[in-house]
């Protein structure tokens, strides 16, 4: 019994932490609309800079927490209100939770180039010399009980702001109509400041009580907050007293298993997944409705021409077949992930960008593919491949299935808890039988993966890999391509641009949901099972959460709608890191800012990269004389390269200036062709362009289309 | 008499497409302006220029004989000018009593405002913990209209108020709106449903396509070309 009450009694004060940090979460969202991934991360931060003002150069406790609490941390919201989401504020709900997905990667990344990781950093707790007080058969310490009092005050001060101030009014008028509070005469950006302190300031106390009873590590001091969040969903993101009862439950729950969970080499992970099991249970247990009065704008996703498509399918290949000749071997493990992973990039082109379903976990899927091929493929069956497309599709058409509930910010905490629970608990699992079948996963450790054999040719030298890595992404590619050409492409945008509408229209969104997960993660598969072959030794922290952030990243900074994102995304992810650091070894760690540094970016350009430079380069791919000198050049480059005439260096030089020059010289005669055509009379040009038609026309004044059921169906979303 | 609100040859535009081409229109204190038009003509423009919510390309805005051309909404608040926009102009997640709270950030306490609306519309009184949001269209019209009750404003700018609204109610509210006039405030409506605001109406101007294409007394001779123009005259 004593026990019980022990548990207990660690279980409150980790839950007032929990309803600390969560009634920030809930406070920001509801007051601002943005979800704040960052929001542990900002705890975290806060955790570290107490660290070091306390134990890094010895100042006075009250010194270090007002200065934490009362300065950086203002400092911060107001910072990350003005530069990260004011740019957004108009954009769509995909693109602000981009930008705070993109300010947590971004900030454990800081975290760990300023405070070395691989040092212990003990944070002693508060009043730790005082002896712990008895309450009943209850021991107390002093720092449980700080905690709780400070969440009970954190209660009832928050109350009072927001339903006895005039401030709380306000801040709760500027979420149901913005407009009108400044009508009113009072300031809707002063608000958002409001909150914006608050909740950092909630988080910042959150996460100096939690450092001194866990270790300081800024990925786990992040994620800590997956708790947190379950509580705030408890309060289904708007509801301060649910959150508070999320908190005690969560924070119950947790400390009872930590108790009683009985000790077998299956449960430790359970422990760790536990919240984000909770989290998942609870985002499907309690419905939620969006914010009211949140306007959505729509972009309209390019229809990729499928000569367009082949075209570039055979330069992603070109591009294989130069790298894997052109490098040396330790830069082809170096760089060999940038088709591998372009694949696991390109499965968010049919998911987030036609369907809209924003999912964080693609690169779990990608590990689920990896394990699959590792162990089916240990002598590199083909048809093993096979085998990780379809258990990764598998695996996500049954995510789907839950989630079919789910939309917007919620789907994104129900994907990045499912990520959570496969890299901390299924992927920690030893080899277990289910319904007979052994099931291996990664070991509790790696495992390895070779490389296929192509019908008799063994495939498993990095540049074979790197070749067929390219093939592979080319492929896929095309298949995404189809996809956005054909009607189910067609469904999806649809159903991205309203389920109401959709549905309406007889579509099933169940089915359409399933197939797009399942789609998607067998692309992801795909990827992981050739990540993996390139890695040769897989393990599971390749695929966690954490990791597959940055992909998501710049893959939305590339454009999820466009099918060449997955190239791009393989290329900028691992290019421009990995030459950097090879130009400039003590960037090290600050280059793994780059992808959080990118989202931010997103604000000022939101339809993503490709489809600027696709524009770009269209001019040399259509010109007669431009795409045969490109061509020919590089191939001659190549040849002088592999006969040893040039260096890798010269080589890249070349090929550069050469397109380039070709890409300028070809967009001048385009205009120049443009400028003829004009002068020759624009009654040519004019019949070309296709008439416009109102879209209640349709169907009326022109003939019917296949296309026009998605334009129809825009319409009547936005309408 | 001056004009409390004066509008000087305002052009505004919508993503480059122009929708007003220089429009006059002064407001005197006391006055009711009728401004009325086919579907599109740039009403709600006019109104949203007035109150800073929307920028004019070109022109001058006045408001009591000072130059306040390119105010933000909040300044011209606290200037005086009121706009009750387009649908309900209430926070419908907010209580009805956080509402009137909201209607004290120019000026007025909270008690005084109170005062004045539940004087005026006793029905809000008893509403008073509702969420506005679940209020009756009428009921949350009166929350709308009791912002230009209570908060003292020198220009009203009333955007269809009838709109979804029992012609019975709606002629209450318009009551109300002569009343505000009474006490010195200068009154520009925009309505469709003219028949509604002509009754109080001390002038009235025609806008179509972004120009003020009549204005003057709301006589019969206007109100013919009105229902020209609706029942469909080439726009
Ligand atoms: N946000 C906007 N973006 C683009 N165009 C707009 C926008 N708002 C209005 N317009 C256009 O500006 C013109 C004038 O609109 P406005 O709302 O002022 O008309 P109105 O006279 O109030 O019409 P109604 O009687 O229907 O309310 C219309 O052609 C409308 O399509
Ligand atoms: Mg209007």
């Amino acid at each position: 019994m004593d026990q019980f009450i022990t548990f207990g009694i660690v279980g409150l004060s980790t839950a007032a932490i929990y309803a600390v940090i969560g009634s920030g979460l809930v406070l920001t969202y509801s007051t601002t609309g943005v979800f704040n991934f960052a929001h542990g991360a900002a705890g975290m931060l806060a955790a570290f800079c107490y660290w070091q003002f306390t134990v890094g150069w010895g100042w006075p406790v009250p010194v270090a927490l007002v200065l934490v609490l009362l300065v950086l941390a203002p400092a911060f919201a107001l910072l990350v209100e003005r530069a990260v989401l004011r740019p957004v504020q108009a954009l769509g709900e995909a693109e602000r939770l981009v930008m705070t997905v993109a300010m947590l990667s971004g900030l454990i990344a800081a975290a760990r180039w300023i405070w070395d990781p691989n040092v212990a950093r003990p944070l002693p707790t508060f009043f730790a010399d005082r002896k712990p007080f008895h309450l009943g058969p209850a021991t107390v310490t002093w720092h449980q009980a700080i905690t709780m009092a400070v969440a009970v005050a954190v209660a009832i001060g928050l109350r009072v702001l927001m339903y006895r101030t005039r401030t709380g009014a306000e801040m709760r008028a500027t979420v149901d109509d913005r407009a009108l509070v400044g009508l009113a005469g009072a300031r809707p950006v002063r608000a958002n400041q409001v909150a914006w302190i608050l909740g950092t300031q909630l988080a910042a106390i959150g996460g100096i009580l939690i450092a001194p009873t866990v270790t300081l590590d800024a990925s786990q001091l992040s994620l800590l907050i997956v708790s947190a969040y379950t509580a705030a969903v408890f309060g289904r993101l708007r509801s301060l007293p649910m959150t508070f009862v999320g908190a005690i439950v969560v924070g119950c729950m947790e400390s009872y298993l930590a108790g009683y969970l009985p000790q077998n080499a299956y449960l430790p992970g359970l422990r760790l997944a536990a919240p984000a099991l909770l989290l998942f249970a609870a985002l499907l247990a309690f419905p939620h409705r969006r914010l009211r009065g949140r306007d959505r704008r729509l972009r309209q996703i390019p229809v990729p021409t499928m000569a367009g498509t082949g075209l570039f399918a055979l330069v992603v290949v070109a591009f294989g077949v130069v790298l894997a000749t052109v490098l040396s071997a330790p830069d082809l493990i170096t760089y060999g992930p940038i088709f591998s992973l372009g694949v696991v990039a390109l499965s968010y082109v049919p998911l987030a960008g036609y369907a809209g379903q924003i999912s964080l976990c693609q690169l779990s899927m990608a590990g689920i593919g990896a394990v699959v091929w590792a162990h089916l493929g240990a002598h590199g069956e083909l048809w093993a491949l096979l085998v990780a497309v379809v258990v990764s599709a598998v695996a996500g058409g049954l995510i789907a299935l839950p989630a079919l509930r789910l939309s917007g910010v919620y789907l994104a905490l129900g994907t990045a808890a499912f990520a959570v629970v496969l890299d901390q608990w299924i992927f920690t699992l030893p080899t277990f039988k289910l319904f007979g079948v052994q099931i291996g996963l990664f070991d509790q450790g790696s495992v390895t993966a070779v490389g296929p054999d192509l019908f008799g040719l063994h495939l498993d030298s990095e540049s074979q890999l790197m070749v067929f890595a390219a093939v592979c992404l080319a492929l896929a590619s095309i298949g995404v391509a189809a996809l956005r050409r054909g009607r189910f492409g067609r469904r999806l945008i649809a159903l991205r641009d309203s389920e109401a509408a959709y549905a309406t229209l007889g579509g099933n969104l169940l089915l359409a949901k399933a197939l797009v997960f399942a789609l998607a993660s067998g692309i992801a598969g795909l990827g992981g099972a050739l990540y993996g072959m390139q890695l040769q030794s897989v393990s599971a922290t390749q695929f966690n959460l954490v990791a597959g952030l940055p992909i998501f990243l710049v893959a939305v900074v590339g454009g999820l709608g466009a099918v060449g994102s997955g190239l791009f995304t393989g290329t900028a992810y691992v290019g421009p890191i990995n030459a950097l650091i090879a130009i400039a070894p003590w960037s090290q760690n600050a280059v793994a800012l780059l992808p959080g540094l990118a989202g931010v970016g997103l604000g000022r350009n939101p339809d993503g990269v490709v489809p600027s430079m696709r524009s770009e380069w269209a001019p040399v791919a259509r010109d007669r004389i431009a795409l045969p000198v490109l061509v020919l050049g590089i191939a001659a480059a190549w040849v002088l390269r592999l006969a040893d005439v040039i260096d890798g260096w010269v080589f890249c030089g070349v090929a550069l200036v050469l397109a380039l020059a070709l890409r300028g010289w070809a967009a001048a005669r385009q205009r120049a062709v443009l400028a003829a055509a004009v002068a020759a009379g624009s009654a040519g040009a004019e019949a070309a362009a296709p008439e416009e038609v109102p879209v209640e026309w349709l169907g009326i004044r022109r003939a019917w289309r296949p296309e026009d059921e998605e334009v129809l169906a825009r319409g009547i979303a936005a309408g | 008499m001056s004009a409390l609100l004066e509008l000087r040859g305002i052009r505004a535009a919508h993503e480059r497409i122009n929708v007003l081409h220089g429009v006059d229109l002064a407001v005197a204190a006391g006055q009711v302006v009728a401004l009325l038009g086919p579907n599109g003509a740039g009403k709600t423009t006019v109104l949203r220029v007035a109150a800073g919510v929307h920028p004019a390309a070109s022109g001058r805005l006045l408001v009591g004989g000072r130059d306040v051309t390119g105010a933000d909404p909040r300044r011209l608040a606290r200037a005086g000018v009121c706009l009750i926009p387009e649908g309900r102009g209430v926070f419908p997640n907010l209580t009805v009593r956080d509402n009137l709270l909201m209607m004290t950030f120019t000026g007025r306490s909270r008690a005084e405002i109170e005062e004045i609306a539940f004087t005026r519309f006793p029905i809000l009184a008893k509403r008073a913990s509702q969420q506005a949001g679940t209020l009756s269209g009428g009921e949350q019209q009166m929350l709308a209209l009791a912002r230009g009750l209570a908060t003292d404003p020198a220009v009203l700018l009333l955007d269809e108020l009838s709109m979804g609204l029992a012609p019975l109610v709606v002629g209450r509210l318009y009551e109300q709106v002569a009343e505000i006039a009474r006490q010195g405030v200068a009154v520009l409506v925009v309505e469709q449903f003219a028949a509604a605001v002509l009754g109080i109406a001390d002038h009235a101007a025609v806008l179509v396509r972004g120009r003020v294409q009549r204005q003057g007394h709301p006589d019969s001779g206007l109100r013919a070309e009105l229902s020209a123009l609706y029942m469909g005259s080439p726009l």
